[in-house]
């Protein structure tokens, strides 16, 4: 609870110190305030408490995916440094929207009552809708924020009806009142919370952009600007997991018969469509955003095959999956900055293809090897953390006796396997220009902890286990 | 559906079945739907998501005056709240995009293709 209200405090005192001439002191503000958030959000640790009228109940579970949200957010805000010199950008706006999004994924994280959620997830989404769109005269990022508005809105009307027609049939918004409803599986559902279920799942599964309601994310990930695009394909998707996660778990339980069959579906799609797209892209950019649609359907896999690994596969996937993100594209941002390939034309069309990665290596090695660990722990390679995720994920379909997901699973990350490579081919490989890319010392550092923490969970795993 | 505490429903909205709540709320979302699949204009686009905002509204009050819950009530003022700050976000959005294409159709946003 106490990460929710020093967030909306220091959201509103970064928009405070805004109005000052010198826009120096900003980051390293936002810094200070999230990293404030984070030592608060472990005063609670191994209790569990109930906040705001037994509407939120921290626990060591929602602790864990907390300090997921808010260091993804510390090394996203951190890459932000060009904000702090571009005359057009409003740098305090954009972190105080972000301090303020974080507190939606908080409430997602840990909402004990469906009130709860539906506000969490639209703290979430309006502040993302704004900073899709914050790159104002660009028609790229316009189109993305409107076509991300019209189906969020339109899928929050879904996941609304889902919620009402739960209540009709429960008489309860609380999680435990609808599991209360829920405990007598062989009496079977009635039809009103089967509808209900399906719907509020439809609205979740949009979130994380799970296939088929995925048609959003190509378009939006490629038009945001490059640093909210990693901002949303690390935070949204993790809160959004540990909303599905404690939904299906402690609700829905019970009745895993009736909906893991539509899970488990959704889920193969989401993959074979992730996978198979992505390696039909020839940015960048739109690579990473059918690749993180790809990783929704990993997750997923846990969520079909919900037991007793779930928990712990989801919360290391997840990072595993953060950071890795944030790595590549940290090092996205610097090459499509200072190569110029092809230059911005008017359509705003960015230096973000594969082609753009050429001979990196040679003249950064240091940029390289990030972006080529970050790439081998996205595709699921030993040593590198995804690799673990992978494999606890893997463990729990196996534990469920899930075989034909499983089958799928594979087959997938091996066409993954193909497009994260082609970056590395392109980046050790090929020759390219010339001129090295300058790396400012904030960048260095924070490309080399992702890195070495992705590493470090590759070589040891076990350091995450036993925590909650 | 048989109303749970007969005394604290007014004997009006006993009159009228549950069901046809339903029905009607069910509707209206479904005209929200229709409305924001077929139409390409995205101010008439917002107005169908609106209703479908309603809709569920609708339901959720008398799903909470049957069962005699206070509950259902305190969701419907989340929801106006939220759909507020929603309605000024996609306004603020439209006008950003009438500003640099001087229209609001849909049908124009294609910079982004696969």
């Amino acid at each position: 609870m106490l990460p929710i209200v020093l967030l909306s405090v220091s959201g509103i005192g970064l928009l405070f110190l805004g109005f000052q001439k010198s826009r120096t002191l900003l980051l390293p503000a936002a810094l200070l305030f999230l990293l404030v958030a984070l030592a608060a959000n472990f005063y609670d640790w191994n209790k569990t408490y109930l906040y705001f009228n037994d509407m939120l109940r921290t626990d060591n579970l929602s602790m864990v995916f907390t300090a997921i949200v808010l260091g993804s957010a510390f090394l996203v805000i951190a890459l932000s440094t060009r904000f702090i010199e571009d005359e057009e950008a409003q740098p305090a706006e954009y972190y105080g929207i972000i301090m303020f999004s974080l507190v939606g994924a908080i409430m997602m994280i840990s909402f004990e009552n469906l009130i709860m959620l539906f506000v969490g997830v639209e703290t979430l989404s309006i502040a993302m809708y704004i900073l899709t769109g914050s790159d104002k005269r660009n028609l790229r990022s316009n189109e993305a924020a409107l076509k991300y508005f019209l189906m969020g809105a339109f899928t929050t009307g879904i996941m609304l009806f889902g919620m009402a027609l739960l209540y009709g049939s429960t008489g309860s918004f609380t999680l435990e009142g609808i599991a209360a409803s829920t405990v007598n599986p062989q009496q079977g559902l009635s039809l009103l919370l089967y509808v209900g279920l399906l719907m509020l799942l439809i609205g979740l599964l949009f979130k994380v952009s799970a296939a088929p309601f995925h048609f959003w994310t190509p378009d939006v990930y490629d038009g945001a600007p490059t640093i909210f695009t990693a901002f949303m394909s690390t935070v949204v998707k993790t809160a959004g997991f540990a909303a599905l996660f404690k939904l299906l778990s402690i609700s829905f339980g019970g009745v895993y018969t009736f909906w893991w069959t539509i899970l488990a579906i959704i889920t193969a799609i989401t993959l074979v469509v992730g996978n198979v797209t992505a390696v039909y892209q020839n940015s960048f950019k739109r690579m990473m955003s059918y690749s993180s649609i790809s990783h929704a359907g990993y997750l997923l896999i846990g969520l079909a095959a919900l037991g007793a690994q779930t928990k712990q596969a989801i919360v290391f996937y997840s990072l595993a999956y953060s950071v890795a993100t944030i790595s590549a594209f940290g090092v996205l941002l610097l090459v499509a900055q200072q190569r110029s390939t092809q230059t911005l034309s008017s359509t705003g069309l960015a230096n973000e293809g594969f082609d753009d990665f050429n001979g990196l290596a040679r003249q950064n090695p240091l940029l390289g090897f990030a972006m080529a660990v970050s790439m081998l722990s996205l595709a699921g390679i030993p040593l590198t953390a995804g690799f673990w995720g992978k494999f606890y994920i893997f463990s729990t379909a196996v534990e469920r006796g899930q075989i034909w997901l499983l089958v799928v699973a594979v087959l997938m990350s091996a066409v993954g396997i193909y497009y994260y490579f082609r970056v590395i081919i392109a980046m050790y490989f090929r020759d390219g220009a010339t001129e090295p890319i300058r790396v400012s010392p904030v960048y260095r550092y924070i490309l080399l902890a992702a890195t070495i923490l992705t590493l470090v969970l590759g070589i040891a795993p076990g350091l995450l286990q036993g925590l909650f | 559906m048989q109303p749970t505490q007969d005394v604290l429903i007014p004997d009006v909205i006993q009159q009228i079945p549950l069901t046809y709540y339903l029905i009607l709320s069910t509707a209206l979302f479904v005209i929200g739907i229709i409305g924001v699949l077929t139409r390409r204009n995205a101010i008439i686009i917002f107005m169908s998501i609106e209703l479908m905002l309603n809709a569920v509204n609708l339901l959720l009050i008398a799903f909470s005056s049957y069962r005699s819950d206070s509950a259902g009530q305190v969701f419907v003022f989340f929801i106006m709240a939220v759909a507020a700050a929603e309605v000024s976000v996609g306004l603020a959005i439209i006008v950003m995009i009438y500003r640099n294409t001087r229209s609001i159709d849909v049908g124009l946003l294609n910079k982004l293709k696969w």
